[in-house]
């Protein structure tokens, strides 16, 4: 198997194994890459990726623009932060503007969760989701993969948990998608309001209390707490929060066993995560990067060459 | 004066239990005779074979969209939508700009659908504006006559002017209509709670949001002696209060929406703006509750919840497109594809829900077919095979989930206020 | 893909291996500034198998490396074939070095125009010279190469199967047929 099965990467739901492991099979070409002097490839050379940022969120977008570079892709920006609908037009004239450019590739943020799929369906471009509201965020979880791959070579019966509010994260739901599928056991720990409804038929562990979460895991993806949204609404406050679910040092001690740390950026120091345990030995939050840049050199490669 | 004699049906009249074969001789208004092998040599014969002629269908629920939005639908293309879809009644919900707050607004509706061979009812406001603040003024839209009150698209939470409209809508003998939802719970939802919400990552609406709502205004109901009716009931939960009701013997009824006994929130996974609506499509479960709900009785009628929106409108963000999909011209047929091959009802209880009691509920006269009655007919084929082209719809919009589906079953026509129209 | 016949069998494999040896040293004096580099797959053994015998001839180790060059070839970005693409290898700096690159059968040149854009990337190379097993002709690019095992005329219907022990069963050149 060398191509995969869709032409587009809306998300990780349904997606089978041996895509999976395509994609994170080629991303160490990749990474080889970086490492040149020339850090750069004429693969997607004459094909044109746009950018098409619904939502602000600078580094996912120069994450997937260095990626589109190093293939030699041409690359458009289009930024809006507001919807279409707000501006009196609908996300269809949308796609059939990119439709009218002639764009080879879309990498596509949105807050709506299902905005990609909509376009993608009623557009000839391939799309790549670069996460639609609570919905998806593929090449993140991708990249928090084969952070996770590279440490344990293996999936199969590694404890992972999400920590964090589930609820409104589409970091979350791909990682338990790709995680599920590649054979671990997925947990997830927060509060109970920011855990979603019926979660634990997924196949899912759901903790509220964190030290029995950290018990559980050998790896934990820490979510960041947006600070603007959930205070209030959803926990009573920052400082509780912190105390009852951020990862301390303190906290890890008392385990007896190393954890490996995932943070999907960027990190509210001293809320979800001590500086500590962020900046430690345990934490790959920066290799996280490095392979965000690989693993999407890898997605654009297999979307932007699979064959018709 | 308009004559038409109508051969070879079979006539289905549930109040005077009349199922037989034989012809109907109408001119103008009134039916002037039922026999077998009729002729009449000034009247145009019609050879209705293999088709069945009812009392005309009421659907108690549609918006109309005028005064204010009729670049989704007007008077006219939503009287027409009905028509085709077998309905010679509708009743308006009055969720307009300006809202049917008041007689004159009433009027307007009256004025507009005068001379279409549907009848169009406006439903009067529960409160000023729809703002759920103080109540409409009740006995003047009467006079101009609302057929019940409603709010429909907000419901009325302030529960001093919900014990006030239950009270002085029972006084007019006229159903309180409840748009069942708390808001705050409700609060930018897009979908049903369930698994599926879950998955798809979009805002989910809880079903407590409305079994909340039913429960207390069933209290309510109960200590005033009101007379309540529940909009698109969707929950197991509301069906199962509104039984217990009516075992207490409460002056209550309710509602079905074709959608709810058709689809599930399974429906949603494809982001189509066209299965959003409100109250939200729920699970298998609740489903099969509706359908139980029409069988036992506890719920009395099936209405469309009709609700038009431009294509501009729907081709949206999911999370940013308006609820409602439009319903007149596939509802016969959903509902016999889905509840009389499915042997949940027969034809005649299937006419009770269309026509009898939503007629029954908003106090509109009871229809017979026999001589001397007023002609008030439907024309329905519980046999042909079709597939739904949201295209050939009368109604001015397309938001429809059903385009491309196969139904079984369709309303050929109607005959109301002298007029005949067919579709075949 | 029905079999015409062997070219190579495994004893006049060895031999082969020998002699192109011998040839890159006549023509470098040594192996001082050589490198070897393969090209994915099968190259890459055969580059192993020559500068193995190239160090056991001058007593001495020659680096050697793998170069992937999917992401350099055209029929790629054309859409018209996806291969599964791997990683390249070379863990040494090209700069200055002569380089012996390997494949296993010159055809139309494509692969080699993609592997020699990839070295370009990779340093800059004092030479770059080329070694394969098989030249079957049809060249679409003016490529030819320095250092050839055996001249196989072919028609475009026709294969040279190279079968090589670290994949396949045995060390082989067949020629087949592709036609149906």
């Amino acid at each position: 198997m060398s191509s995969l099965t869709n032409s587009h990467l809306l998300g990780l739901h349904n997606v089978p194994k041996q895509d999976i492991e395509l994609i994170l099979d080629s991303t160490d070409t990749f990474l080889e890459i970086l490492d040149r002097p020339i850090k750069k490839v004429p693969t997607l050379q004459g094909q044109t990726v746009v950018n098409l940022f619904f939502e602000n969120s600078t580094r996912t977008r120069i994450s997937f623009e260095l990626a589109e570079r190093r293939l030699s892709s041409d690359v458009v920006n289009f930024s809006a932060s507001t919807s279409s609908v707000k501006k009196g037009e609908t996300l269809l004239d949308t796609a059939r503007n990119i439709e009218a450019m002639k764009v080879d590739i879309v990498v596509m943020r949105h807050s709506a969760a299902g905005s990609v799929q909509f376009l993608s369906e009623r557009c000839t471009s391939r799309f790549i989701n670069a996460g639609d509201g609570a919905h998806e965020h593929p090449t993140q979880a991708l990249l928090d993969m084969i952070s996770i791959r590279q440490k344990t070579k293996t999936f199969d019966g590694l404890n992972v948990c999400i920590i964090g509010d589930i609820a409104h994260s589409r970091v979350a739901r791909s990682n338990i998608y790709g995680l599920l599928t590649m054979g671990a056991n997925v947990a997830v720990c927060g509060p109970a309001s920011m855990i979603p409804y019926d979660l634990e038929r997924l196949g899912v562990r759901i903790f509220t209390d964190i030290d029995e979460a950290l018990h559980f895991s050998d790896v934990i993806n820490v979510l960041r707490i947006q600070l603007e949204r959930d205070a209030g609404a959803n926990f009573p406050s920052l400082r509780e929060y912190h105390n009852s679910y951020g990862i301390t040092r303190r906290r890890l001690d008392t385990l007896g066993k190393e954890l490996l740390i995932l943070h999907p950026g960027p990190i509210n120091r001293g809320v979800e995560i001590e500086s500590e345990v962020a900046d430690g030995p345990s934490s790959v939050i920066l290799p996280q990067v490095t392979n965000g840049v690989a693993i999407r050199m890898a997605v654009l490669y297999l979307i932007g060459t699979r064959a018709e | 004066m308009a004559s038409y004699l109508f051969k070879h049906a079979r006539i289905i009249d549930p109040v005077a239990g009349l199922d037989t074969q034989k012809d109907i001789l109408v001119v103008d208004t009134v039916i002037e005779r039922i026999g077998e092998g009729l002729s009449a040599s000034d009247a145009e014969v019609i050879d209705l074979k293999g088709a069945f002629i009812t009392p005309g269908l009421c659907d108690m629920h549609v918006h109309f969209r005028e005064p204010g939005q009729e670049h989704k639908e007007d008077i006219a293309s939503g009287a027409a939508a009905a028509a085709a879809g077998g309905f010679t009644a509708v009743a308006c919900m009055p969720n307009t700009d300006p809202p049917i707050d008041n007689a004159s607004v009433a009027l307007f509706v009256y004025g507009k659908a005068k001379g279409l061979p549907v009848d169009v009812y406006p439903i009067g406001a529960i409160t000023k504006g729809r703002k759920g603040e103080s109540i409409a003024p009740m006995i003047e839209l009467r006079e101009a006559g609302a057929v019940g009150f409603s709010d429909d698209g907000s419901p009325v939470t302030n529960t001093r002017v919900l014990r006030t409209a239950l009270e002085y809508a029972s006084m007019l003998d006229l159903p309180l209509i409840q748009h069942a939802e708390d808001p705050q719970l409700f609060a930018g939802g897009a979908m049903n709670e369930s698994l599926v919400s879950t998955e798809l990552g979009l805002p989910p609406i809880s079903r407590l949001s409305e079994d909340a709502v039913v429960t207390r205004d069933l209290l309510f109901t109960e200590y005033v002696n009101g007379c309540y009716h529940l909009a698109h009931m969707s929950t197991s939960g509301a069906a199962d209060a509104v039984r217990a009701a009516k075992a207490r013997g409460l002056r209550v009824s309710c509602e079905v929406a074709p959608h709810h006994f058709t689809l599930t929130d399974e429906a949603v996974r494809g982001f189509d703006s066209n299965v959003k609506m409100n109250p939200p499509l729920r699970t298998a479960d609740d489903v099969q509750a509706m359908k139980e709900a029409l069988r036992d009785g506890t719920a009395d009628a099936i209405a469309t919840d009709h609700a038009p929106h431009a294509g501009f409108e729907k081709e949206v963000e999911f999370v940013y497109a308006p609820f409602g999909i439009i319903g007149l011209e596939t509802a016969f047929g959903l509902s016999v594809t889905e509840l009389l091959l499915d042997d949940w009802l027969t034809l005649p209880d299937l006419i009770e829900k269309l026509s009898t009691n939503p007629r029954r509920i908003l106090r509109l006269p009871e229809l017979r077919i026999a001589e001397g009655e007023t002609a008030n007919l439907s024309f329905l084929d519980t046999e042909t095979q079709w597939i739904v082209d949201a295209a050939q719809f009368r109604s001015k919009s397309r938001n429809t989930p059903f385009h491309g589906r196969q139904l079984t079953g369709r309303a050929l026509g109607i005959y109301n206020n002298g007029q005949l129209i067919l579709h075949r | 893909m029905k079999f015409l016949q062997t070219i190579l069998d495994a004893g006049g494999f060895d031999r082969m291996i020998s002699r192109l040896a011998h040839e890159i040293l006549e023509r470098n004096q040594g192996v001082d500034e050589l490198v070897v580099i393969g090209l994915r797959t099968r190259g890459e053994f055969v580059a192993l198998r020559l500068a193995a015998k190239l160090g056991d001839i001058e007593q001495q180790q020659v680096h050697t490396g793998v170069l992937d060059v999917t992401l350099y070839r055209d029929d790629v970005r054309n859409h018209l074939r996806q291969p599964e693409v791997r990683a390249t290898d070379i863990t040494f700096d090209l700069n200055d070095k002569h380089v012996i690159l390997v494949d296993d059968v010159l055809f139309t040149g494509r692969t080699v125009r993609a592997a020699l854009n990839a070295l370009m990337d990779l340093g800059r190379a004092r030479s770059i010279q080329l070694v394969v097993l098989v030249d079957r002709g049809h060249r679409e690019l003016p490529i030819r190469a320095d250092f050839i095992g055996k001249n196989v005329p072919t028609s475009r219907g026709q294969e040279v199967r190279v079968r090589l022990r670290e994949v396949d069963d045995t060390d082989a050149i067949d020629l087949v047929s592709i036609e149906e």
